[in-house]
């Protein structure tokens, strides 16, 4: 039992991922770090906080937040690395929450989702150019 | 000299600085502010003698708006308040009974905790150190009560360690001091210490550590009557011919450093959350709704600010109806207090200097979630003997606190089912309503196994989806303080910005006050140094 569950940490699977996904379903960590690994995971479990569910935005506030869906600023990766790299007005930077590779996955799902057709990937050196690491 | 046998002083200073070096780095890493006492000065704060006919237009009916307003009218100003909600507070907020909460993205959830029982979603303790919160409730009569923080009774709780069985705190707290303290008397015995001590210090310091961590008469921390009596009973002593006492056995010293569980010591030693700790009783919102009696008529609510643009002769500012936007409606004055969370005010159009733009956009909002829980008793109290305080946890929702109200009385009790910070709580922002509940109660129940039969309903509030903030609390660096905080806190022109955000007490309402009060205080000297300029 005890190494199934080590087994389970070693592997980044959290109690959720077993279950079948449901579009737009979060999953939840268990290990003081992102364990999602793919595009829309990441996208589902981090960026719908705000950006909502199929990247429509939020306008009902006294603020807003961007629709990423539809949105021409997608068109060159290096614009979505940018933001998520270093933030962006009360948006904070997510550069040491998420390694190089999770922010390449999730950039190219958003440009490729949501009425995005981008079809340009973003690649691990486009992503390392930006976090520097 | 090293001693040669038992344990090395270099091995029990590497054991104390593994410990400490970690809760330092945990505490700076989790820390929201700078614990400094406020340097509110009540002898020194009121203003008075506004120019004839001058008038200010607040921004933001939350506590640093409404402080503005109440002092400046005070000192002879005209004084209007806009306001987004259709109630003033911000987020010094609670949730009742019969609430409604409508989040960014749509979902709506009605609160239904029953009379008496509420959520603090925002602020929810006061430290004995927040000067201008408390002279505030002491002027405006808001009653306050204690805030339980420190609970021995309450849990450390490990998914990795004892096979996820919590641990007392007192067992804890006296297992962690028993043994530093055991360690270092047989450093001590050892004579590891003798080029730094005389011989009456090292005899001091043996008692010393013989009481500090209840050691025996050997100096040994051990099962027996000295460490029970910190740390409990396994039978504990009772009258006539009831059983007799029983000693309880403390956790292995190698098990209890490698389960990380003192790593939730310090919390309750912090400056910040050392007693007295207060809230306001039945919610954190009698504050605002004090404030709210006295400059209530101040301020038009249901206010969405458009635009805010100023020139030599005064601001004006843009805003329709928040519930029915139509019209755009103006509003003038002379000088400007601007409230508006940066998260919000970086994003409307506005007449502010470059330094000023740029400090606004340099500030991102945290995350952090909290999830309200009723139970249909309170089981807490009844089974686990636990009034108040707070348990912890390595797993995602971080906490469990206990109503600090209502003691030990029948019937139902809401507890903050979660504090959630950095990467869970993105994932629970991203979560519906009802999901954050549910996983809320999945992973409380590890520690309460009563939970789901208890459950009677819940409420969560993400702070990235409150509609008025976009996020929690305005997130500083040493960089972006240096680079940009003296440029947000100076008047731009006839506007000056206050509340949390423009303060070295982020996120707490202690910091959205003074910031307040000292923004006026220059914003006052300022219109008289025009006015006689002007004469």
């Amino acid at each position: 039992m005890k190494t199934l569950t080590r087994l389970a940490l070693a592997l980044g699977v959290s109690s959720l991922v077993s279950m079948p996904l449901v579009a737009g379903t979060p999953t939840v960590s268990e290990s003081s770090t992102f364990e999602q690994t793919s595009g829309e995971d990441l996208y589902n479990s981090i960026c719908q906080g705000c950006h909502m569910e199929g990247g429509k935005g939020a306008d009902s506030g006294a603020g807003y937040y961007p629709a990423l869906a539809n949105n021409p600023k997608l068109a060159a990766p290096g614009y979505p690395i940018y933001v998520l790299t270093n933030g962006l007005g009360g948006m904070p930077s997510f550069k040491r929450y998420l390694s190089d590779e999770q922010i390449m996955e999730v950039v190219n799902y958003v440009r490729t989702n949501f009425g995005n057709d981008y079809q340009q990937k973003a690649t691990l050196e486009d992503v390392k150019m930006m976090t520097n690491r | 000299m090293e001693p040669t046998q038992g344990i090395s002083r270099r091995a029990l200073l590497s054991w104390i600085g593994k410990t400490a070096g970690a809760v330092a780095m945990y505490q700076a890493m989790t820390s929201l502010g700078f614990a400094a006492e406020s340097s509110f000065d009540s002898n020194n704060y009121e203003l008075s003698g506004a120019p004839k006919g001058s008038s200010v237009l607040i921004l933001g009916g939350g506590l640093a708006g409404m402080t503005a307003a109440y002092e400046l009218r005070k000192a002879g100003y005209k004084v209007k308040i806009l306001e987004f909600n259709p109630k003033a507070g911000g987020r010094c907020w609670t949730l009742r009974g019969g609430d409604k909460y409508t989040e960014l993205g749509g979902h709506t959830q009605e609160c239904k905790f029953d009379e008496g029982q509420y959520l603090n979603p925002g602020p929810w303790r006061i430290p004995y150190h927040h000067h201008a919160v408390l002279h505030y409730c002491k002027q405006f009569d808001v009653k306050l009560e204690v805030f339980n923080q420190v609970n021995h009774n309450a849990y450390f709780h490990s998914t990795k360690a004892f096979d996820g069985k919590p641990k007392r705190y007192r067992e804890v707290q006296a297992d962690f001091q028993g043994h530093i303290a055991e360690l270092l008397s047989k450093c001590v015995d050892q004579k590891g210490l003798d080029q730094a001590m005389t011989k009456q210090d090292t005899e001091r310091l043996l008692l010393v550590m013989r009481e500090w961590g209840a050691l025996n008469g050997d100096n040994e921390y051990v099962k027996g009557v000295e460490s029970s009596l910190m740390r409990g009973f396994d039978v504990q002593p009772g009258g006539g011919l009831m059983p007799v006492e029983q000693y309880s056995q403390p956790i292995d010293r190698q098990e209890l450093l490698n389960s990380s569980l003192w790593k939730h010591l310090h919390y309750g030693q912090a400056f910040e959350y050392q007693s007295t700790l207060f809230q306001p009783v039945g919610g954190m919102d009698m504050i605002a709704k004090a404030f709210e009696k006295e400059v209530g008529s101040l301020i038009r609510y249901n206010s969405k600010v458009t635009k805010i643009d100023q020139d030599d002769n005064g601001v004006t500012v843009n805003y329709v109806d928040s519930q029915n936007p139509g019209e755009t409606m103006t509003e003038t004055a002379d000088w400007c207090v601007c409230t508006i969370p940066l998260s919000i005010l970086g994003q409307i159009p506005s007449t502010f200097s470059n330094k000023m733009t740029s400090a606004i956009r340099a500030v991102p909002y945290d995350s952090s979630v909290k999830v309200g829980l009723q139970f249909k008793r309170r089981f807490w109290e009844e089974d686990e003997h636990i009034y108040g305080g707070v348990s912890y946890t390595d797993m995602p929702i971080e906490l469990i606190s206990y109503p600090s109200t209502d003691y030990h009385s029948s019937g139902k009790g809401v507890l903050l089912g979660g504090y959630l910070w950095d990467e869970n709580s993105y994932e629970f922002t991203s979560m519906t309503p009802d999901m954050r509940v549910k996983k809320a109660l999945e992973y409380g129940s590890k520690i309460h196994p009563q939970y789901m039969d208890e459950f009677d309903n819940g409420i969560s509030v993400a702070w990235h989806r409150v509609p008025w903030v976009n996020g929690c609390y305005g997130m500083w660096t040493p960089e972006t303080r240096e680079a940009h905080y003296n440029n947000l806190c100076e008047i731009d022109g006839r506007i000056v910005l206050a509340g949390e955000h423009a303060s070295y007490i982020p996120a707490w309402m202690e910091g959205a006050i003074l910031s307040s009060l000292d923004a006026i205080k220059r914003l006052h000297q300022h219109a008289l140094d025009s006015s006689k300029q002007n004469a």
